[in-house]
C-alpha cells in the first residue's frame, strides 16, 4: 500500500481490512488476530443487549393492565453474569499481556538505530553516524530505536507494524520490531506537541533484502562523494540537506516567500535584516553559520526563538553545503 | 414488604407558591439559598458551556471535512480542540448531572428541605462561575493549544513563551473548578448522612442518589490532587522549580501520573450519576421494581473506589515500567465487570416490564446502545497488546466519546426530560422530543462510528492534516456531526419552548414512586409541606393512573398485591 492514495479512499479501504492496515511486521498477525477474537466477543455481547432490549420493548410494551410481577433478584442469574465476563476478561489480559511482552523486550541481535525527535521532525541515525529524516530498514531482521527527544513529548507510531512508543525529553525510550514485507509505510508522531503536529510524519522503508539495505545505506552516507567526483554540485546535496536535516519543516523556499514558522529563505543572502534587539546584519556566510549553530544569538524581527541549534548535528562541510545552497535561492 | 407505610403521594389542595413564584427579582435568584433555584442556574450554566463547547466541536469536524486546509490554519486548530475538550469536560461534563440535576433533585428525592450547608452551595455555584471567566478570558486571550490534558513539558513551555497569559488562565480556572465540585461533593455527602427523613435507611434511597453520593466521594478525594497539580505546574514556571521539565530536573511522566490520577476517577464523576439516572428511568418507564437493587447500589460504590487504582492506562505507551503497566491493566479489567453487571440489571428490569416509550425512556435507551459500545470497547484499550496499537488515535476519542457523550450527555439530556415537569411545572412536546432523541442517536453513531475504524487504520488524535486514504470516514463523520448538533438543537428548543405552550404538568406524569414525585410541580420552597414518609423506591404499584387528571395518583393499600417489592 502506498502511503498516499487519492482515489476512491472509502472503497480501497473498505476492500481490504476493515480495521487494519497491511501487516508488515512480525507482531502485526498477533495484534490483529487478538484483535478480532475481542471485536467477536463484543459482538456477542452487544447483540446480545441489544437483542434482549428490542425484545423486551416490543414484547412488554405497556398494556392497560400490566403486570409489575416480574422477579426483582436472581441470585444465580446475577451470578452467572457476574462470573462469565470474569473470565473472558481474564484470558483477554492474559493474551495481551503476552503480546506486550514480546513487544517490549527486544532481541539482543536487533540492529539499532537511534531516533531524535524535534518539533516538528525525525532524525534517524544510523550505527555508522549517518543521520537522515527517513527511516530505511533490513526486512526479515529485528531492528531497534532508542528514542530520544530534544523539546516535547512525541510518540513514534509506525501503523502497519502496529507498533507505538512515545518519545520522552529528559529519558530514552525503545521500541523495537521485525519488518516482514518489504515497501514503504507511514510513520507518525502520536502525541501532541505542538503547531506542526500533524505533519511531524516520516517514511519507513524496508528493502528487499539486507544487502540492498546496506547499498543504501553506503550510498546515502557517502554526502560529499558526488561532490569530490564532481557528479553534483555543494548547493546540490545543500538543498538535500536542507530537506534531511528538516529545516524545510519551517522554513520556504519559493519566490512567493510563503510564511512558515521560519523566515522564507528566497533571496536573503546579501539582504540586511532586523533582530529583535533592534540591531541589524546583513546575511553572510557567517550570518547563516551563527543562525544554524547559536540560533538565538540574532533573532529575526517577527520571529519567535523557537529554531532549534543545530551545533554538533551538522559537519562544518554541510555548513558550507548549506550556505551554497541558500546563496542560490534567487 | 406489604408493610411499608403509604407515602405522601397526594396534595389535597395545590400550594399557592412554587420555589419559582414565591420571590422575583434578581437579587432573589443571584443570592438564593434555595438549592433548587440553584440547581436551575446551574442547569442554564452548564447547558450554555455544552452550547459554546458544542460549537468548537463543529468547527473542529468541518475543518476535517478535507485533508488539508479547510476553514482555518494549524494553530486556530490547535485551539479548536483543545477548548472543545476543556469546556466540554470542565465546564460542561463534570458539573452536568451532580451540580445542576443533583443539586435540584438530590434533596427532594431524600425528603430533605435542601441540601445541608446552603450557602456553601451558593458559594460552590459562584465558584464555577469565577472558573468558567478564566475560561473565557483564556479563550480571549487566544493561546491555549496544549489540550485539555495540559501535557508537560508542552505546557510548561508554553506557559514560560510569549502566550503566557492564556495557559495561566485557564489552569487556574481548572484549579478554581476544582473546589467547586469539591464542595458541591462534600455537601452531599454531609446531606446524605445527615438529612435523611426517617424511614429513609440506605437500602430505600434510590439509585440516583447512592450514585450522586459514590460520585461525590470521589470529587472529595481526587480533586484535590487536581488542584496540587495544577498548582505545581504553575510554580514550576513562576519559581522555577523543577517538578515536571527536564530541562528544569523535573520529570514529564509525574504529571502524567499526577494529571490521571484525577482524570480517570474523573471519568467515573462523568458516568456514575449517568448510570444512577438510567437506574430510575428503566424502572419507572418500565413499571417494574429495578432488577437488582443492591447491586446495583454496592456496584457505584465499587466503580468510585476501583477507580482510583486505573489511571496508568493512559500511559502504557508513555515509558512506565512495564510491571506497573501490566497491574493498571490487570485492574482497568475489574472495573469493567461492575459497569457491566449493571447493564445486565438494566435489561432485566424490563423484563416482564410494562414499558412506555416516552421521550426519556427514549434517551435511556440509547444509552444501554452506546453504552454497550463504549464500555465493550473499553476492552480493546485494557488489552495490552491492542492498546499499543491503538492508544493516541481516533479509536480512544471514539471509545471515551461513545462513554462520556453517548452515556453522560445522554443520560443528561434523559434527566432533563424526565425531571423538566417538575422543575418547571411544564410538560413537553412527546412528538418533537422524540424527533430530537431520535436525531442525537442517529447523528451520534454517524459521527463517532467511523472513527473507530480510522483509528485502528492509523488515523493519530489532535491532527489538523491527515493523510488522504482517511478523508472518506472523516467526511461521514463531519456530516453526523452537523445532524447531532441539529439534535441537540432540537432537543433544547423543544423543552424550551414547552415554557409557552406546555400543558401544565401534573405531580407525577411518569409514575414515579421517589420522593420528588410526591410534591407539586413545581416544589414549593420548603420542597415538603410535611415530612414524607418514605416506602420503597422502586414498588410500583404505590401509584396508579388516573385518567381524568392525566396522572399518577396513590393507590389505597387495599388494592395492592404487595409482589413488586417482594425479593
Ligand atoms: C522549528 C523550526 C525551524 C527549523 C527546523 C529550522 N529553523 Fe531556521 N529559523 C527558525 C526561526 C523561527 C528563525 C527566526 C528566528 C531566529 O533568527 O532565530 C530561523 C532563522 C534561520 C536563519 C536566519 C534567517 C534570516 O532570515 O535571517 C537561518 C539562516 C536558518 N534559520 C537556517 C536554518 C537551517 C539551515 C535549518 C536546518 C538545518 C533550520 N534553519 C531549521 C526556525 C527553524
Ligand atoms: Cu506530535
Ligand atoms: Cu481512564
Amino acid at each position: 500500500m502506498l502511503p498516499i492514495q487519492t482515489a476512491l479512499p472509502l472503497c480501497e479501504m473498505l476492500a481490504g481490512d476493515v480495521f487494519f492496515p497491511q501487516q508488515a511486521s512480525t507482531i502485526a498477525p498477533g495484534v490483529d488476530k487478538l484483535f478480532y477474537f475481542i471485536f467477536w466477543v463484543c459482538v456477542f455481547f452487544f447483540v446480545l443487549v441489544v437483542g434482549f432490549m428490542t425484545a423486551f420493548l416490543l414484547k412488554y410494551r405497556r398494556k392497560e393492565n400490566f403486570d409489575a410481577s416480574g422477579p426483582t433478584h436472581n441470585t444465580l442469574l446475577e451470578a452467572t453474569w457476574s462470573v462469565l465476563p470474569f473470565f473472558i476478561v481474564c484470558y483477554m489480559f492474559y493474551e495481551g499481556v503476552i503480546g506486550y511482552m514480546d513487544l517490549r523486550s527486544a532481541p539482543e541481535s536487533a540492529y539499532e538505530i537511534k531516533v531524535r525527535a524535534k518539533k516538528w521532525a525525525w532524525e534517524f541515525t544510523y550505527p555508522n553516524g549517518y543521520s537522515t529524516n527517513e527511516l530505511h530498514v533490513p526486512p526479515n531482521s529485528p531492528v531497534s530505536l532508542l528514542m530520544q527527544s530534544d523539546d516535547v513529548l512525541h510518540s513514534l507510531f509506525i501503523p502497519a507494524f502496529r507498533v507505538k512508543m512515545d518519545v520522552v525529553p529528559g529519558r530514552y525510550t525503545k521500541l523495537w520490531f521485525d519488518a516482514t514485507v518489504p515497501g514503504k509505510y507511514d510513520l507518525e508522531c502520536t502525541e501532541y506537541c505542538g503547531e506542526k503536529h500533524s505533519e511531524m510524519l516520516a517514511i519507513v522503508t524496508v528493502h528487499n533484502d539486507r544487502s540492498e539495505f546496506d547499498a543504501w545505506l553506503a550510498k546515502a552516507s557517502d554526502v560529499f562523494g558526488p561532490v569530490d567526483r564532481g557528479e553534483k554540485t555543494l548547493a546540490q546535496v545543500g538543498s538535500e540537506l536542507a530537506l534531511r536535516k528538516g529545516c524545510g519543516q519551517c522554513h520556504s523556499i519559493d519566490p512567493q516567500k510563503s510564511k512558515k514558522t521560519g523566515p522564507a529563505w528566497w533571496g536573503i543572502f546579501g539582504e540586511d535584516h532586523q533582530f529583535v534587539d533592534g540591531t541589524s546584519a546583513k546575511v553572510d556566510e557567517n550570518y547563516i553559520r551563527e543562525s544554524v549553530l547559536k540560533p538565538t544569538a540574532k533573532v529575526v524581527k517577527g520571529y519567535g526563538g523557537n529554531m532549534p541549534s543545530f551545533a554538533g548535528q551538522l559537519k562544518d562541510r554541510e555548513i558550507d553545503a548549506l550556505i551554497e545552497y541558500i546563496k542560490t535561492l534567487k | 414488604m406489604a408493610t411499608v407505610a403509604e407515602p405522601m403521594l397526594a396534595h389535597k389542595h395545590e400550594p399557592e407558591e412554587n420555589y419559582l413564584t414565591c420571590s422575583s427579582g434578581f437579587l432573589s435568584w443571584a443570592m438564593t439559598l434555595d438549592h433548587k433555584r440553584i440547581g436551575v442556574m446551574y442547569l442554564f450554566a452548564v447547558t450554555a458551556s455544552m452550547l459554546l463547547g458544542g460549537v468548537f466541536a463543529l468547527l473542529v469536524r468541518i475543518e476535517l471535512l478535507t485533508p488539508d486546509k479547510t476553514l482555518m490554519d494549524h494553530n486556530t486548530y490547535n485551539h479548536m480542540f483543545t477548548l472543545h475538550g476543556a469546556v466540554m469536560v470542565f465546564l460542561f461534563i463534570i458539573p452536568s448531572i451532580p451540580a445542576a440535576l443533583g443539586n435540584f433533585i438530590l434533596p427532594v428525592m431524600l425528603g430533605a428541605k435542601d441540601v445541608a450547608f446552603p450557602r456553601l452551595n451558593l458559594a460552590s455555584f459562584y465558584l464555577w462561575v469565577a472558573g468558567a471567566i478564566f475560561f473565557l478570558m483564556a479563550i480571549a486571550m487566544g493561546s491555549l493549544d496544549t489540550g485539555w490534558t495540559f501535557y508537560t513539558p508542552y505546557s510548561s513551555s508554553v506557559i514560560s513563551g510569549s502566550q503566557a497569559g492564556g495557559i495561566v488562565a485557564a489552569v487556574f480556572g481548572a484549579f478554581i473548578l476544582g473546589f467547586s465540585s469539591i464542595f458541591t461533593g462534600l455537601n452531599f455527602i454531609v446531606t446524605v448522612h445527615t438529612l435523611r427523613p426517617p424511614g429513609m435507611t440506605w437500602f430505600r434511597m434510590p439509585l440516583f442518589l447512592w450514585a450522586l453520593y459514590a460520585t461525590s466521594v470521589i470529587q472529595l478525594l481526587a480533586t484535590p490532587v487536581l488542584g496540587i497539580t495544577l498548582l505545581l505546574l504553575i510554580l514550576e514556571r513562576t519559581l522555577g522549580i523543577g517538578v515536571f521539565d527536564p530541562a528544569l530536573g523535573g520529570d514529564p511522566v509525574l504529571f502524567q501520573h499526577f494529571f490521571w490520577f484525577y482524570s480517570h476517577p474523573a471519568v467515573y464523576i462523568m458516568i456514575l450519576p449517568a448510570m444512577g439516572i438510567i437506574s430510575e428511568l428503566i424502572a419507572t418507564f418500565s413499571r417494574r421494581h429495578i432488577f437488582g437493587y443492591r447491586f446495583i447500589a454496592y456496584s457505584s460504590i465499587a466503580i468510585a473506589l476501583l477507580g482510583f487504582l486505573v489511571w496508568g492506562h493512559h500511559m502504557f505507551t508513555s515509558g512506565q515500567s512495564p510491571l506497573a503497566t501490566v497491574i493498571f491493566s490487570a485492574l482497568t479489567f475489574t472495573v469493567s465487570i461492575p459497569s457491566a453487571i449493571k447493564v445486565f440489571n438494566w435489561l432485566a428490569t424490563m423484563y416482564k416490564g410494562s414499558i412506555s416509550l416516552a421521550t426519556p425512556m427514549l434517551y435511556a435507551q440509547s444509552f444501554i446502545f452506546l453504552f454497550t459500545i463504549g464500555g465493550l470497547t473499553g476492552l480493546f484499550l485494557g488489552t495490552l497488546a491492542v492498546d499499543i496499537h491503538l492508544h493516541d488515535t481516533y479509536f480512544v476519542v471514539a471509545h471515551f466519546h461513545y462513554v462520556m457523550m453517548g452515556g453522560t450527555l445522554i443520560a443528561f439530556l434523559g434527566g432533563m426530560y424526565y425531571w423538566w415537569p417538575k422543575i418547571t411545572g411544564k410538560m413537553y412536546n412527546e412528538l418533537w422530543g422524540a424527533i430530537g432523541c431520535l436525531m442525537v442517536f442517529v447523528g451520534f453513531n454517524l459521527t463517532f462510528f467511523p472513527q473507530f475504524m480510522l483509528g485502528s487504520q492509523g488515523m493519530p488524535r489532535r491532527y489538523y492534516t491527515y493523510l488522504p486514504h482517511f478523508q472518506g470516514y472523516h467526511v461521514i463523520s463531519t456530516i453526523g456531526a452537523l445532524v447531532l448538533g441539529t439534535g441537540i438543537g432540537v432537543a433544547l428548543a423543544t423543552l424550551l419552548w414547552s415554557l409557552w405552550t406546555g400543558r401544565k404538568a401534573p405531580a407525577n406524569p411518569w409514575g414515579g414512586v421517589t420522593l420528588e414525585w410526591t410534591c407539586s410541580s413545581p416544589p414549593p420552597l420548603a420542597n415538603f409541606e410535611k415530612t414524607p414518609t418514605v416506602g420503597d423506591p422502586y414498588d410500583m404499584e404505590q401509584v396508579k393512573w388516573d385518567a381524568k387528571t392525566e396522572s399518577w395518583i396513590p393507590r389505597p393499600v387495599s388494592e395492592r398485591t404487595g409482589n413488586s417489592a417482594s425479593h
